[in-house]
């Protein structure tokens, strides 16, 4: 199927939820709001003549200073029946920093939230098991945020792990150079 | 009939070959000191741990195998903390490794000795990111630096045969005993 039909189908099946549809250089995306998410990437998966079966990948945008709402959870999907390909991008605001968790749809999805959620800190409303998974698990704040130092050096927000091993190194690094 | 004369006394005159080093020729005896026996097979037998943490492990992996052959220096890769005296912090050290880093470090036998293979291992690299230790003297003493990214193997031998020459020196200014007296005063001090 052609991707502006798909497009139109999805605008047609879900009217308020899609915000707008867009091409360019024959790759699509369609912008939802958050509430719809599921609705519609479950509508993408399971219709036969769409069976978006692969979900390449899960990611965010950090959109801080540019424009509200500040985030854009962004879905890549692929069908290998049909060998074709859409990104759904779902807005999220920095208040009600969450979204449903498709993880039951696609199982990838559950390491893709995961990374989400230690990155940028959104939250995936139904995830089996939401904590970090790149990041140790007491880490404070995340890092792909565009409000996050960019150095090495964290001053305050450093690892408290890291900041005590730095402590200690002190002494054996004395006692044997 | 020939008739030998010899102008010097081979079985007990002895013959210094370097310094601190001397040779009876007729006994086939070295005097040395104790030291410099322990220094020398120390250095003769640095056995490095088998431990990588990124694009730097492959080009140490490449001076293990047979076209470097590490091997001829008496470096054989261990895959314990317990059997190893050096650890080539090859690649990346993150701050979430770094506590793994430091624990097999204090796994090793004394004396240990840490060589820091590359840019990341020496001093972050391009990695000034929130997730990168700049350099692994942050958290270890570092013998010997091996610039580079990654460093050749050549560059890698290169290192290790400084370090080499560091214990070497090391046994001819100190003494055995005078490591073990700075231990246990540094001990006290703990």
């Amino acid at each position: 199927m052609n991707l502006i039909e798909i497009g139109k189908r999805i605008k047609d099946k879900f009217p308020e939820k899609v915000l707008w549809f867009r091409c360019f250089r024959e790759e699509c995306d369609i912008t939802v709001i958050k509430e719809g998410i599921r609705d519609i990437l479950e509508y993408l998966k399971k219709t036969p003549t769409l069976e978006f079966d692969y979900l390449i990948d899960l990611t965010a945008v950090d959109f801080l200073g540019i424009r509200e709402p500040r985030f854009d959870v962004v879905y890549h999907l692929m069908s290998i029946k049909h060998r074709h390909r859409i990104r759904v991008k779902a807005q999220v605001s920095e208040e009600d920093c969450f979204i449903d968790s498709v993880a039951d749809i696609w199982i990838i999805a559950d390491w893709f939230e995961r990374e989400c959620f230690d990155m940028f800190g959104i939250e995936f409303k139904g995830h089996p098991s939401l904590k970090r998974i790149l990041m140790p698990e007491d880490w404070e704040g995340y890092p792909l945020r565009k409000d996050y130092p960019v150095s090495s050096d964290l001053g305050d927000k450093e690892w408290k792990a890291y900041k005590e091993l730095k402590e200690l190194s002190k002494e054996w690094k004395i006692n044997e150079s | 009939m020939r008739s030998l004369t010899l102008s010097y006394d081979y079985t007990t005159k002895t013959i210094e070959v370097e310094k601190g080093i001397k040779i009876v020729p007729g006994a086939n005896t070295i005097i040395t000191t104790l030291d410099n026996i322990s220094s020398w097979g120390r250095r003769s037998s640095l056995w490095p741990l088998t431990f990588g943490l990124a694009c730097c492990a492959i080009e140490m992996m490449a001076a293990g195998a047979s076209h470097y052959d590490l091997d001829r220096f008496g470096i054989i890769f261990r895959a314990t903390p317990r059997h190893s005296d050096v650890m080539i912090v090859s690649g990346t050290v993150t701050k979430k490794m770094a506590p793994v880093v430091v624990n097999i470090y204090h796994q090793m036998p004394e004396p240990r000795y840490v060589i820091a293979m590359g840019s990341c291992a020496c001093s972050g690299g391009v990695f000034n990111t929130y997730s990168t230790v700049q350099g692994v003297d942050e958290i270890l003493p570092v013998d010997v630096y091996i610039p580079g990214c990654p460093p050749r193997p050549e560059a890698l031998i290169e290192g290790i045969l400084k370090l080499q020459e560091k214990i070497k020196n090391y046994s001819e200014k100190n003494s055995l005993l005078d490591f073990h007296k700075q231990k246990k005063i540094n001990h006290r001090k703990k």
